[in-house]
């Protein structure tokens, strides 16, 4: 594949400033409700707070790629002399949990950079996190050109995974005969 | 389709084991808002009045506010309304935390509990599944242990869990109920939900709460945030430290404790040290404090840091925020904090009011030093402060020996004990504990507070207007320049014209009628919070905070779709505040429980005292014995009050 000039977003979690009041987690499912802002819902969010309140754990975590199915790792670190859970970490929507998975539908969620139109100065999280928790890093690099699938096209591609293309295509031409 | 509510409340009868989702009347919401609100309107429908905190009938609500859930910032409060074993009155305690959001995303905005279960159980809420589950095994675990256990047996790491300790189990009239950082902690909840066999409600929601107009209301917030931002920069100069910021008193990161400890009253409330903060103090209350907190905590969806997680040398940890971390060594005369952070380790894992205990323990050892008691009650107390302290708060904790008595609080327990003991029962109002304040000159403000509020806590009456007078007439100028929270325009000429020494400072000025406004706006506020779920520190209980009248109503507008202004607002949380007061009336309180301990102020003016009233309740549209008149319960659409309170001969027809 071509090489291009990309532009990347990463947020940058100094997770020692975290209060664990999941402000996060309330704007981000707000701002991808649709109508925008038409309703919260954590569960719904593409970051969680992952909290071990007593542990002084408070972990803010973005959704990233959807997995099809769960891997070997069950690791545990321990970072200053707190022990954490691999799973805590690891950013998939995937079927050994239930994070990052919409509650209705049991669609992968990913996080999007809140890209919008017109653009968003930072993704809001950000945004909402007074206390710098969360820093948005923006540069341009080089790199492989791929596919970048929407949305609606990666909760596709895991139906695709679980029941398989044929089966998938069969019900879609159903529904839409029934005018579902 | 419901806004900002869900719409649902969650009805659970636990002599039955019924459980019901009851769909809740929109037009109680246009009628009392949510939170406190709506939950007046409830016990009133359906509590008579002479209920008993600890009958079958007495109802325990936990409910969210209509805020909760919604992207405004420091909207977590969960309201827990119950008739108090202490006060007979409806008391309202609350909590922050997570609790109050997670209920609306699960689907309901209250929790109404009534009867009492046979056994002890807890309650798990997970959106549309909701269980009543043994709770034998938890029977004596800590209140903070009970939310730990409870999260693994169920394996639901998000569940938010509220539980109460030994002392809740016990019936303690100071039993809190605790919740992560937080405790609904004033007037004994704890107790209620003991009786009533309860140990613990944890709740996980997954669902989605709405807003009505979504990308308006989000507009109105980033206006608050830009506060936020701007008055977290910009503390308040000419306050204390302790006022300068918003969010509730930030104890946990402030070390300088020389107003608190010299200022307020050590052991029962009795003595104020004024040479206490010296240099060796700061040093040690310093490093024992830096040493302790490992890190500040918010509650749900709020940017302040109010909280913190203590980890302190072999103390298992555990989270405190605000006054708890004094009250226990002001209460025992106690000059270090290590004493402070062990013993707050043990009262919240009990589940006790850290405002109240210290001074019921306090209590206890001054009718020992008075003869009152004897060393018989005390047999087996170790001799030092700490010890005796340690080993009071267990023995009234457990109910065992003089601890049995020292449970039902200082006004019960001194008429129990007689011997005289009423005397030490000097820190009163209405048979509960007030702040560990005792000052020279009447203060009006203060004086009306302190007697007239449903709330029967000082702490959560004050806040929008500063505590005391400015000395230079700059300073008020400079204040009232930037001050877009007041009511009125008028607010500013009071200010400017109130001064801490002459004719126009205490107890004379502000006069009895600049006086009842200004109370009445500040209790108005506190009202409008507690309807809302929001915190305090982010409205009422501060000054110049980033919620106030004028912001409020497009918010409120924004989120529910109903479209209000002020002068709407005003009235709904007016009609909310009279039913809370005509059913204190209906169980008795009238003028005479009105009134400030005797020694608050060492300077009194009884013929001021009783013309502030006077003209405080007249304000109110309150008849002379404190209960609201037929016109003003009619002009907020209380009808059905005014008929009950007239059936029963509290309103005399004619009389008013």
């Amino acid at each position: 594949m071509a090489k291009i000039k990309k532009k990347i977003k990463t947020i940058k979690v100094d997770a020692d400033k975290c209060n664990g009041c999941r402000a996060c987690e309330v704007i981000c499912s707000a701002f991808h409700a649709t109508p925008k802002y038409s309703s919260v819902n954590p569960a719904r969010s593409r970051i969680q707070v992952i909290t071990h309140r007593l542990k002084d754990i408070w972990l803010p975590v973005f959704a990233g790629e959807y997995t099809p199915a769960e891997c070997m790792g069950r690791e545990t670190y321990v970072i200053d002399g707190k022990e954490y859970e691999e799973c805590g970490f690891c950013r998939a929507a995937c079927p050994a949990r239930d994070r990052f998975i919409e509650p209705d539908s049991g669609l992968p969620l990913r996080c999007d950079m809140c890209e919008d139109d017109p653009p968003q100065e930072k993704p809001l999280c950000v945004q909402v996190c007074l206390n710098d928790v969360l820093i948005f890093e923006e540069r341009e690099e080089e790199v492989e050109e791929e596919e970048n699938l929407d949305v609606l096209e990666v909760g596709l591609k895991s139906l695709v995974d679980k029941y398989g293309f044929d089966k998938l295509v069969d019900t879609f031409a159903r529904m839409s005969q029934k005018g579902e | 389709m419901r806004y900002a509510e869900t719409g649902y409340n969650l009805e659970i009868d636990l002599a039955t084991g019924n459980i019901e989702k009851v769909e809740t009347d929109p037009k109680l919401t246009e009628f009392y808002l949510g939170g406190l609100g709506t939950s007046v309107k409830i016990h009133w429908d359906r509590v008579p009045p002479e209920t008993k905190a600890f009958d079958p009938e007495n109802l325990l609500i936990f409910s969210s506010g209509l805020f909760c859930g919604t992207p405004a910032f420091s909207a977590n409060r969960t309201v827990i309304t119950f008739i108090s074993p202490q006060t007979g009155l409806l008391a309202y305690p609350m909590m922050g935390g997570f609790w109050a959001a997670e209920l609306k995303y699960a689907g309901y905005d209250k929790v109404v509990i009534r009867n009492k279960s046979p056994k002890p159980v807890y309650i798990w809420i997970h959106n549309d599944k909701v269980e009543i589950r043994d709770a034998s095994h938890l029977k004596g675990k800590g209140a903070l242990e009970t939310q730990e256990i409870i999260r693994s047996e169920l394996k639901e790491p998000r569940a938010q869990v509220a539980a109460i300790g030994l002392a809740g189990e016990n019936r303690v009239f100071t039993a809190s109920i605790e919740q992560s950082r937080s405790s609904a902690s004033r007037l004994g909840g704890g107790a209620v939900m003991g009786d009533k066999g309860i140990k613990a409600i944890a709740v996980r929601g997954t669902k989605d709460v709405y807003l009505a107009r979504g990308a308006e209301f989000m507009e109105h917030m980033n206006d608050v945030t830009d506060y936020i931002n701007f008055r977290n920069s910009n503390p308040l100069p000419g306050v204390m430290t302790i006022l300068s910021g918003i969010g509730s008193p930030q104890e946990m990161k402030h070390v300088d404790e020389r107003w608190h400890t010299e200022s307020f009253a050590w052991g029962n409330a009795r003595v104020r040290r004024k040479d206490f903060w010296t240099k060796e103090i700061e040093k040690s209350w310093t490093s024992t404090q830096l040493s302790a907190v490992k890190r500040f905590i918010s509650c749900f969806n709020c940017p302040q840091q109010c909280g913190g997680l203590i980890s302190y040398q072999d103390v298992p940890r555990y989270m405190m925020k605000c006054f708890s971390k004094l009250t226990y060594a002001m209460g025992a005369y106690v000059d270090n904090l290590d004493f402070a952070f062990r013993i707050a380790n043990t009262a919240f894992e009990y589940g006790v009011d850290s405002f109240s205990t210290p001074q019921i323990l306090a209590f206890a050892v001054e009718l020992l030093e008075a003869g009152i008691l004897t060393d018989q009650d005390f047999e087996g107390c170790p001799p030092d402060k700490e010890g005796r302290f340690f080993w009071l708060l267990d023995r009234m904790v457990r109910r065992e020996g003089i601890g049995d008595i020292l449970a039902d609080g200082t006004y019960w327990a001194a008429r129990r004990i007689g011997k005289g003991a009423e005397a030490f029962d000097h820190n009163t109002i209405k048979k509960h504990e007030q702040m560990n304040i005792k000052l020279g000159m009447l203060d009006p403000l203060y004086y009306l507070m302190f007697s007239t509020n449903e709330k029967i806590s000082i702490t959560q009456i004050e806040g929008n207007w500063p505590q005391a007078a400015f000395p230079s007439r700059e300073d008020r100028e400079a204040f009232v320049k930037d001050w877009p929270q007041l009511p009125d325009e008028k607010f500013k000429q009071y200010f400017l014209d109130w001064e801490p020494r002459g004719e126009n400072s205490n107890p004379y000025y502000p006069t009895p009628d600049i006086s009842s406004e200004i109370v009445d706006w500040m209790e108005m506020v506190h009202n409008i919070d507690d309807a809302l779920g929001l915190c305090a520190g982010m409205g009422s209980f501060c000054l110049k905070p980033p919620y106030h009248i004028h912001n409020y109503p497009k918010l409120i507008s924004a989120a529910t779709g109903m479209d209000l202004d002020e002068g709407k607002l005003k009235k709904i949380v007016n009609r909310s505040r009279n039913l809370h007061r005509a059913f204190n009336n209906r169980l008795g309180m009238r003028r005479a429980d009105e009134k400030p301990p005797e020694d608050h102020w060492r300077r009194r003016f009884p013929e001021i005292e009783e013309k502030l009233l006077t003209t405080y309740y007249k304000y109110k549209g309150w008849n002379n014995d404190g209960i609201p008149t037929k016109e003003r319960l009619l002009e907020l659409d209380l009808d059905y009050v005014v008929e009950d309170l007239e059936r029963r001969g509290i309103l005399k027809d004619g009389q008013n």
